[in-house]
């Protein structure tokens, strides 16, 4: 089968990732301090954190390298892989997890392969494990790209995962 | 452009009686009998689908052209959240829970225009069956002293004119133009007011402290990183009246001679943020905060800095270190923050709830204050009470209520006609507390005594099905994944203690385990560099001191009483009960159940590995576990 790339298309996209980099590290100039913010941000722009915009913004900023990769393995909420097309949250908070939250995971990973961290091969979910969401009254909690599903059971997660394609 | 400045100015108030002024005119052009609508708001609501309720209503509203007739508004959390989302109708407060958007043409049918009630979303106690129609009477608020979190039910949280309405920003106007700094710090003091971020440390000495610090440049710090799993009244505080922290801020940093703030908060809350972002905004277009504030020459700023994600920077001088932009680590105490903090800068941090509790004290005053509580916790605290417990929700009580008061008549007790086990307070500081202490006092020192904490304000409860083993080891697996890695005694020890938990839940325990454990326990507590480490053992200590019987039942006869550690778990299907579904054999991952349609299933137990799946999704009991 002959493949055909359209060089223009993928060049407006490299450019308008750069362009959207750069901007976004230019913005933090004065705010060096704010770097945990910065990487927030290129991490809602990318869904993880891609290697050579760690270095970009070392350079770009002036902060050796080694601390911007501590801080980016430091803190839970990064991610240096690329993440799957869906973010699966399974809360595992105390109240979660007297009401059975680690079932939920066994599940995801019994069923898709995946452990707290990993993405499928299709890329089709990534799982995340965290703490505590705050909604310990509709526990087990587990959030599917921002969206709440409250008092879980395996049932319901096979029900609502497979909206998901 | 010209015309948004004019209005700028407009907004902004120059002095205390342009204060009480504007006051006056907000509740003026307020009708207090008029109907109005509030929803409730709060993420757990949100959750339950509380937007969806929130358009229905407003394009009903507006389809019946009832707008004259009815306001809508959407506030923070009222505490309830088991039984979200929550409807009120005001002025008579008429309490519905669990509204669907369903309901939305009904309430407007009935209520509004008819003004009868919806039977069938009131509230039904579930222990005296009574039907409850007002929220006053709902047994869950009527033990309740909501001092600080009564104003967010009633509030929008995105209109400053609210929290003016109910008197909000007055304190700091007192504060501003009535006392001197060290006046609020002396008030603060007598209060007699403590951290309610964990530690319980006295909050006016740590404003004296900060005040007496000899610097050019201090900061003023709101702690909003709220780790503990299992609490999360500091997000809701934030989401529903953000107004009051503010206010607490912008006094705090008067009585010490600050001019910069900052909101340190988990980035796991969206919705905090964003309200509290809008706080700021609205605050300084009304001259409350920012250049001059109220006309008195004091400026100040607050800036919102989004965490991480990192349970150890909940912890001072973690915190500070992630402010300046570096790894969460924290550093030894022989400094204090309040001396030597951010940049090296004397800095004030406290608490969400801490703050909170400031316009109260100025406003009330600390004699007032302090005739609440007990000898040494003045005032009330908030608590999320959770876990297995008929009433879920936030619960706002004065010091020196019992567990037994608030788990029992606030509570509900323990549904599903199981009997109580232990209550978990404090998050990973803490400990559980067994039944036959269920009459202690709740404050700081009654809750050290017992051997767990006050801590956040986190307070699990947990049932029969309960394996505390289990819950230590949870708590343990937790802070090793917490713990940042910069002290040997926590960095190895909490690893070291999840390694002995884990073989004991899986049956591989020994006999000198206990000890051990007990051992790297005081390691911990003598020789971690922050709280965290030092009181990473309380979880463990406090299981083995109230419920050795349940690790000797692993330890010596390889079974877990509760039922929940697989591994010691034998799953089997009772043929009396089992329909035949197949529901068990879908579920199976390793094949092990076997069975035709409506006849008994079995299980192979070579093929077992116990992982329970079938006991989770059995809709008939069938499968017995022991």
């Amino acid at each position: 089968m002959e493949v055909t790339l359209d060089f223009t298309r993928v060049k407006a996209i490299v450019e308008d990732y750069t362009e959207k980099v750069d901007s976004l590290i230019d913005s933090y100039a004065d705010k060096k301090e704010q770097i945990i913010s910065l990487l927030q941000d290129i991490q809602a722009e990318f869904n993880y954190l891609p290697q050579d915009v760690l270095v970009k913004i070392s350079q770009k900023l002036d902060i050796p390298l080694s601390q911007v990769f501590s801080v980016a393995t430091f803190f839970r909420a990064f991610s240096l892989k690329p993440r799957g097309r869906h973010l699966v949250t399974v809360c595992l908070g105390t109240a979660c997890h007297v009401k059975g939250g680690q079932r939920l995971v066994d599940k995801v990973e019994r069923d898709y392969g995946i452990k707290p961290g990993e993405t499928t091969e299709d890329m089709r979910f990534t799982l995340e494990a965290v703490n505590c969401l705050g909604c310990c009254a509709l526990g087990p909690v587990v959030v599917v790209d921002g969206k709440y599903e409250s008092k879980m059971t395996l049932d319901k997660l096979n029900r609502v995962l497979k909206k998901y394609k | 452009m010209v015309e948004q400045v004019r209005k700028l100015l407009e907004k902004r108030v120059e002095s205390p009686e342009g204060l009480e002024s504007l006051r006056q005119a907000i509740v003026a052009k307020r009708d207090p009998q008029r109907t109005c609508i509030s929803v409730c708001g709060g993420t757990a609501c949100r959750a339950s689908g509380a937007e969806a309720v929130v358009d229905t209503f407003l394009d009903e509203i507006e389809r019946r052209e009832l707008q004259v007739k009815v306001s809508l508004k959407e506030t923070g959390c009222h505490g309830f959240c088991e039984r979200g989302p929550l409807v009120v109708i005001e002025p008579k407060k008429i309490f519905y829970q669990q509204v669907k958007p369903e309901d939305v043409e009904e309430i407007i049918d009935e209520t509004i225009v008819a003004g009868r009630i919806v039977e069938r979303l009131l509230y039904v106690d579930p222990t005296t069956s009574e039907t409850i129609t007002y929220e006053p009477d709902v047994p869950f608020y009527k033990k309740q002293t909501r001092n600080i979190f009564g104003a967010n039910g009633t509030i929008d949280p995105t209109n400053i004119e609210d929290y003016i309405a109910v008197g909000g920003y007055s304190a700091l106007a007192k504060a501003l133009f009535q006392m001197t700094p060290e006046k609020i710090v002396d008030e603060v003091k007598k209060s007699g007011l403590r951290g309610r971020g964990g530690g319980g440390f006295p909050t006016g000495r740590k404003w004296q402290s900060c005040r007496e610090a000899k610097s050019k440049v201090k900061y003023v710090i709101c702690n909003a990183d709220e780790g503990d799993p299992g609490a999360y009244q500091d997000r809701s505080l934030l989401e529903g009246n953000p107004h009051i922290i503010l206010e607490g801020m912008i006094i705090g940093a008067r009585a010490i001679g600050s001019h910069q703030g900052y909101i340190y908060v988990r980035n796991e809350y969206p919705l905090a943020v964003r309200h509290a972002r809008i706080a700021i905004e609205q605050a300084e277009d009304y001259g409350l905060l920012g250049k001059n504030i109220l006309g008195s020459g004091f400026d100040f700023n607050i800036t919102i800095n989004k965490g991480g994600g990192a349970f150890v920077c909940g912890e001072s001088s973690a915190l500070m270190a992630s402010l300046e932009g570096k790894i969460g680590e924290p550093k030894a105490k022989y400094v204090h923050m309040s001396e030597k903090g951010l940049w090296d800068s004397p800095s004030l941090l406290n608490n969400v709830k801490t703050w909170a509790n400031v316009p109260l004290i100025i406003n009330k005053g600390a004699e007032w204050y302090s005739q609440l509580g007990t000898a040494g916790s003045k005032g009330t605290m908030i608590f999320s009470l959770v876990g297995n417990i008929t009433n879920t929700g936030l619960v706002e009580v004065a010091m020196g209520i019992t567990l037994r008061e608030m788990i029992f008549d606030i509570g509900g007790g323990i549904p599903d006609g199981k009997k109580f086990k232990a209550v978990q307070t404090g998050g990973p500081s803490g400990g559980c507390i067994p039944e036959k202490y269920l009459d202690t006092p709740v404050d700081f020192d009654e809750l050290t005594k017992l051997g767990s904490m006050m801590g956040s304000g986190g307070m699990i409860v947990m049932d029969e099905d309960t394996c505390m083993v289990d819950v230590a080891r949870y708590f343990i697996e937790f802070l090793k994944g917490e713990s940042c890695g910069k002290c040997t005694p926590c960095r190895e020890g909490i690893n070291r203690m999840s390694q002995i938990l884990s073989n004991i839940t899986r049956g591989k325990g020994k006999p000198q385990d206990l000890d051990t454990l007990q051992d790297l326990a005081e390691v911990l507590s003598a020789g971690a560099l922050c709280a965290l480490g030092q009181t990473a053992a309380n979880p463990v200590l406090s299981t083995i001191r109230y419920f050795k019987d349940e690790y000797l039942a692993h330890i010596e006869k390889k079974k877990c009483p509760a039922g929940v550690c697989r591994e010691l778990v034998r799953f089997s299907i009772d043929p009396e009960k089992c329909e035949g579904c197949l529901r068990c054999i879908k579920e199976c991952p390793t094949g092990a159940v076997s069975g035709e349609k409506r006849q008994a299933h079995t299980i192979n137990q070579d093929m077992c590995i116990s992982c329970g799946a079938c006991y989770d999704v059995c809709k008939f009991k069938a499968v017995i576990k022991r």
